[in-house]
């Protein structure tokens, strides 16, 4: 399939393919990031990560209006703020189903993954009745939607960039927290053993309810990014469950950077196969790949040596 | 429980008087009440509800009793009612019906695709007896496949359920991208004649729902035995202490694979009926969503409970009709209040509510009933059948 | 001769005149402008409804059947509305044989055997006198049966793949040979396009359509198709595709991608630097209206041709009337696609077809349907074929930013639907 095409166009097809897996990459360890959090370290199936998600998209979309009617010469930075915003009414709401809903439920985590599918479509629906049936358009800033040109025939599309950075800032953030702070020291410790976390004194339940929070919030800074590749509906969310399931799966459930690992093998499979069959046939092989994988090595990539 | 009359399960009679109360009671709904008081259009509709019944009493099996959830039981429901659409299809597509295809013969949508001859996997659907018994076996040994790789590498929990999900996913996909083989997106519509019957008036229509009828109490029997048995003892014991059991010598894998291949075996034969009486069988009842509501068909009913499992299929799918015919722009608010209330509230379901607020009345007039049975087992038996005592039943 | 727009006096359909003289009900021909009243006592109830329709002394009932929660909800949300509006706009004319149009909406749920049973409901239970329905051909494969069974009368307004004609089916939208054919001459005439990149969603109208198309490129146009790919339904990442493209560098991108998929679709396109404005490539999607193009953003799509039968931004009399009625109904910021206006048709075609055959009989109905003629569409004049499809004409139009389409080709005739074109199979 390569005849006739000179090296240099190949090469510049190659990068920009290369490219195209690593935006790939981010998109799902920004998806998954949030899960990762929620499913490896408090074991809560959240089925309605994707309706968390598209609160986030909701919010962007809100916020652009407001900017674009009231302060259009600020227009060019709202996305800061709306992916601010949409951290904070993700984690919010987050925050309030796990103190309404998830913390009856920590016994019995095949449960949450029922009550949270009631959820979502309760969200869903909500979202119908207020933003309509339709999908509604994030107008996005200009600077934010072109490429840039590295060579004549390279082009580096910013939004991919953005997302890409986006998902640095976060995952780094995460790491931090989870390895150099209070709460990420608190949550490591309710993981590993509850009772004695309690016991020396660690508020278990507000524990978690942050946990919940943060981990919902990031679903909303990734939906907020998600304005810019994909579209904003009332049942957009379900689009992204099962890939991010997967990858949080595929990577060992309880390690952030086996989450990372997976996104990165994943990604680069079905971009790499993309390239050579058809879109369809390649998402089939990617996910049968992955589930082979997984039937031979149930823990996934990394996993946590727990005692049971 | 002081109640002198609860029987001891180690006993493992057959039916106790309370069951075979609900078994008759579910029969008399099914096959007296539903039929006397619907018409034909309504009764095909709780035909449908009861071919989802089907999946919700594997469920209870592999759930319930297993400790295994599944996600992906749309696949082995998708498995049998396409193996039954394939045969209906190749009976339904004669050179006659299909004269102004390019090539007569074949399904309509293999012709749409250019695809010139009947592909060979589809050709020993013309017998009804291969596609009798591939309607259970080809789910079964996708089953094994599948509960072979996870349970002796001992995934389980929710592992094992994102896993099924990830299944229903690629299932779903594939489908519709062979759409020459599979019809793709629109699945495998206008099915006619089964062995030149036609399935599609009314009076069909309520033949197959009496044969449903059967065929649930069927399965639901089998369940049944295997609950009774020593196999569904041990899976009781396996959910809730899978150590002990596996270091008291027994294999826990192959319990859950055969519960596992129970529950696809059932859901496939709920396949193969809906395909029967709604007349066509698609992609939309293979994937997450259809996999996930048959699971919760299950929690409404209780978990634990093969009767409520039954009557969990026939309340949430009644209750999706009737809201979604009253309110069609509000029923998700609904639908979703109700799976979380059940969640919350109720977590064995129906059969929970039954458990703690009426059993105790019904057992206690059951009681001579109950007691008399009993004599006659033990006085056919052996004679020296223990005297049921007064051990609690948990 | 009833009022005609401008632009459809070059209408020179093969039969229409032959229709016209041989309709001996052609007063019945329906128009906005012109309402006749009839009143329902001169047509009694026991007389235009002999098989025991909802049909009373001042009311007949119909069925509305589309999917307003699930994925689908996005794009027949529209089709509702229309549906509403023309109902509304025919009640206040009087109605259908003097008798006020009631409806019963149904929720199909994006979900197929859920539009089974609800068509099943709304024939059986409801005894509608016809119901306006369905968007995806899966749902209409699904109610299909049911409506030939039961002996009901759908009214389809989606542009679809073809290979079917059901006596019980109007289809107001395109078939594919009428969507595909006249927009790939134009490109190849106007544009000198040599090579072709087709891309779908996958399943079975792109995959038809496709099929068609490349037939037409290979064996009538003479021309070269470079790839053909296909991406599943809620495929959001596109960028390996886009790559693929550009390696091939083809002349057309023909774009069938559908639902959620667009939006991530275009919007990728525009981030990678291929500017629709530049036409290098051209885009050309049958599968874009106006209603999509709220999603995707009118700037991440400017430029892209899009091949249809009605554009939003039509200009003539009946569609600057409807444009304002359907605002009105549903305020200012609603956008009107092609299959919006199909939907529109439905209860006119319905209105038509009953007062032509003086029944609600579906038999009578039928059988007046065909030759039946709306000079009011906003599309202009439409006519219903012997197969039950329309004759419509077929129109090029290009994006703009503000997610409107300029037109910039229209068919000189109306089009012959044919669902099973020859050489194309």
């Amino acid at each position: 399939m390569f005849d006739g095409y000179t090296s240099s166009e190949l090469t510049a097809i190659f990068a920009m393919q290369g490219f195209a897996g690593l935006s790939l990459f981010s998109v799902y360890v920004l998806m998954a990031l949030g899960l990762a959090i929620i499913f490896g370290q408090m074991g809560v199936i959240n089925m309605a990560h994707g309706e968390f998600m598209i609160l986030g998209a909701y919010v962007t979309y809100l916020v652009s209006i407001l900017f674009a009617e009231y302060m259009p010469a600020l227009f060019g930075i709202y996305f800061f703020i709306a992916m601010i915003l949409a951290f904070i009414a993700s984690g919010l709401l987050g925050m309030f189903v796990e103190w309404a809903m998830i913390r009856h439920l920590y016994k019995r985590p095949l449960d949450t993954l029922l009550a949270t599918w009631g959820l979502s479509l309760i969200l869903q629906q909500i979202y119908r009745s207020t933003f309509g049936a339709r999908e509604v358009g994030v107008s996005i800033p200009d600077w934010m939607m072109g490429s840039i040109a590295v060579t004549d025939l390279v082009e580096i599309p910013i939004n991919g960039l953005f997302v890409m950075a986006v998902t640095i800032i976060i995952a780094t953030s995460v790491g931090v927290m989870m390895y150099r702070s209070l709460w990420g020291r608190q949550v490591r410790a309710v993981v590993q053993n509850r009772t004695m976390a309690g016991a020396v004194g660690i508020d278990t339940g507000r524990t978690d309810r942050l946990t919940f929070g943060i981990g919902c919030g990031i679903a909303g800074v990734a939906g907020s990014a998600f304005t810019m590749i994909g579209s904003t509906g009332p049942t957009a969310g379900q689009l992204y469950i099962v890939d991010t399931f997967l990858v949080v799966v595929f990577g060992g459930a309880a390690s952030l950077l086996g989450t990372i690992a997976s996104a990165f093998t994943i990604s680069q499979t079905q971009s790499i196969l993309e390239f050579f069959i058809s879109g369809s046939m390649a998402k089939v092989l990617t996910l049968l790949t992955v589930v082979g994988i997984l039937m031979l090595r149930p823990q996934g990539l990394f996993s946590l040596k727990l005692r049971k | 429980m002081s109640d002198v009359s609860t029987p001891d399960p180690r006993q493992s009679r057959l039916f106790t008087a309370s069951e075979l109360l609900g078994y008759l009671v579910l029969a008399a709904v099914i096959f007296i009440v539903l039929p006397s008081v619907l018409d034909a259009f309504r009764l095909n509709l709780f035909g449908k509800y009861l071919s989802y019944a089907f999946v919700a009493i594997g469920l209870v099996l592999c759930w319930g009793v297993g400790g295994i959830l599944s996600l992906g039981q749309g696949v082995f429901f998708g498995l049998g009612g396409y193996c039954m659409a394939m045969f209906l299809k190749l009976e339904a597509s004669t050179p006659e019906n299909t004269s102004i295809q390019s090539t007569p013969g074949i399904p309509d949508f293999m012709d749409w695709n250019q695809l010139t001859e009947l592909p060979w996997w589809w050709v020993p659907f013309n017998s009804l007896t291969f596609t009798v018994v591939a309607i259970v076996v080809v789910p079964v040994i996708l089953a094994f496949i599948i509960g072979f790789a996870m349970f002796t590498r001992r995934v389980g929990g929710v592992y094992f359920a994102i896993i099924t999900q990830a299944i229903a996913a690629i299932a779903t996909i594939l489908i519709i991208g062979q759409q020459g083989f599979t019809g793709g997106v629109n699945g495998i519509t206008d099915l006619r004649t089964l062995m030149g019957w036609d399935i599609r008036p009314d009076s069909a229509k309520t033949a197959l729902y009496f044969v449903n009828g059967v065929l649930l109490f069927a399965v639901l029997f089998v369940a049944h035995m295997i609950l009774k048995s020593k196999a569904g003892r041990l899976m009781i014991a396996i959910r809730d202490r899978e150590d002990r059991v596996r270091f008291s010598g027994y294999n826990v894998a192959n319990f859950k694979i055969f519960v596992f291949c129970a529950g696809a075996a059932f859901a496939a034969i709920g396949g193969a009926m809906f395909t029967l009486q709604v007349g066509f069988i698609s992609p939309t009842l293979v994937g997450i969503v259809p996999s996930i509501y048959m699971v919760i068909f299950c929690a409404v009913g209780g978990r634990l409970s093969l009767l409520g499992a039954v009557y969990g299929a026939l309340l949430v799918n009644w209750a999706q009709t009737t809201f979604s015919e009253s309110f069609p722009e509000l029923w998700l608010l609904a639908m979703g209040a109700l799976f979380i209330a059940v969640v919350m509230a109720f977590p064995l379901g129906l059969a929970g509510l039954y458990d703690d607020y009426l059993k105790r009345h019904i057992d206690r007039l059951l009681a001579p009933v109950d007691r008399m049975m009993m004599r006659r087992a033990a006085r056919k038996t052996s004679p020296k059948a223990p005297a049921p005592t007064a051990q609690a039943a948990e | 001769m009833t009022k005609r727009p401008e632009s459809e006096t070059s209408t020179t359909g093969p039969s229409r005149r032959g229709v016209l003289m041989g309709a001996t009900a052609a007063a019945m021909t329906a128009s906005l402008f012109t309402p006749k009243t009839l009143r329902a006592a001169d047509f009694p109830t026991a007389e235009v409804n002999t098989t025991g329709l909802a049909v009373t002394d001042d009311a007949v009932t119909i069925g509305i059947l589309h999917s307003i929660t699930g994925t689908m909800s996005i794009s027949e949300t529209g089709s509702v509305q229309a549906e509403k509006l023309a109902i509304e706009q025919i009640n206040a004319q009087g109605g259908i044989l003097g008798r006020k149009i009631e409806y019963i909406q149904e929720d199909g749920a994006s979900d197929w055997p859920t539009f089974a049973e609800k068509s099943r409901k709304l024939l059986v239970q409801d005894k509608v006198a016809s119901v306006m329905g369905c968007w995806t051909s899966a749902s209409r494969k699904a109610v299909l049966p049911v409506f030939e069974q039961h002996n009901g009368f759908l009214y389809y307004p989606t542009f679809y793949e073809g290979l079917e004609q059901s006596p019980n089916v109007i289809y107001t939208g395109q078939e594919a040979t009428q969507q595909i054919i006249a927009g790939l001459d134009w490109v190849a005439r106007e544009k000198g396009a040599e090579t072709f990149y087709l891309l779908g969603s996958d399943y079975i109208w792109p995959r038809t359509s496709n099929k068609i198309a490349r037939k037409h490129i290979e064996n009538f146009l003479g021309k070269r198709v470079l790839g053909e790919e296909y991406y599943p339904l809620g495929h959001t990442q596109f960028n390996s595709v886009i790559n693929k493209i550009r390696l091939r560098k083809p002349d057309v991108i023909y774009a069938i991608v559908v639902g959620g998929s667009n939006v991530a679709f275009y919007k990728q396109l525009k981030a990678a630097g291929i500017d629709m404005t530049e036409e290098k490539p051209l885009l050309l999607t049958i599968s874009v209206t106006e209603d999509e193009i709220r999603g995707i953003g009118g700037e991440n799509i400017e430029g892209a041709y899009a091949c249809m039968k009605y554009f939003q931004s039509l200009d003539n009399e009946n569609n600057i009337e409807f444009v304002k009625a359907f605002k009105e109904m549903w305020g200012d910021d609603m956008v009107i696609g092609d299959v919006t206006q199909a939907a529109y048709l439905g209860p006119w075609l319905y209105k038509a077809a009953v007062e032509k055959a003086g029944s609600f009989d579906v038999d009578k109905v039928r059988e007046a349907s065909p030759g039946i003629e709306l000079d009011t569409a906003p599309e202009g004049y439409v006519k219903v074929h012997e197969n039950h499809h329309l004759w419509s004409k077929t129109r090029v139009g290009r994006a703009q930013a503000d997610g409107q389409y300029d037109v910039v080709f229209e068919t000189a005739d109306l089009v012959e639907p044919d669902p099973f074109p020859e050489g194309y199979q």
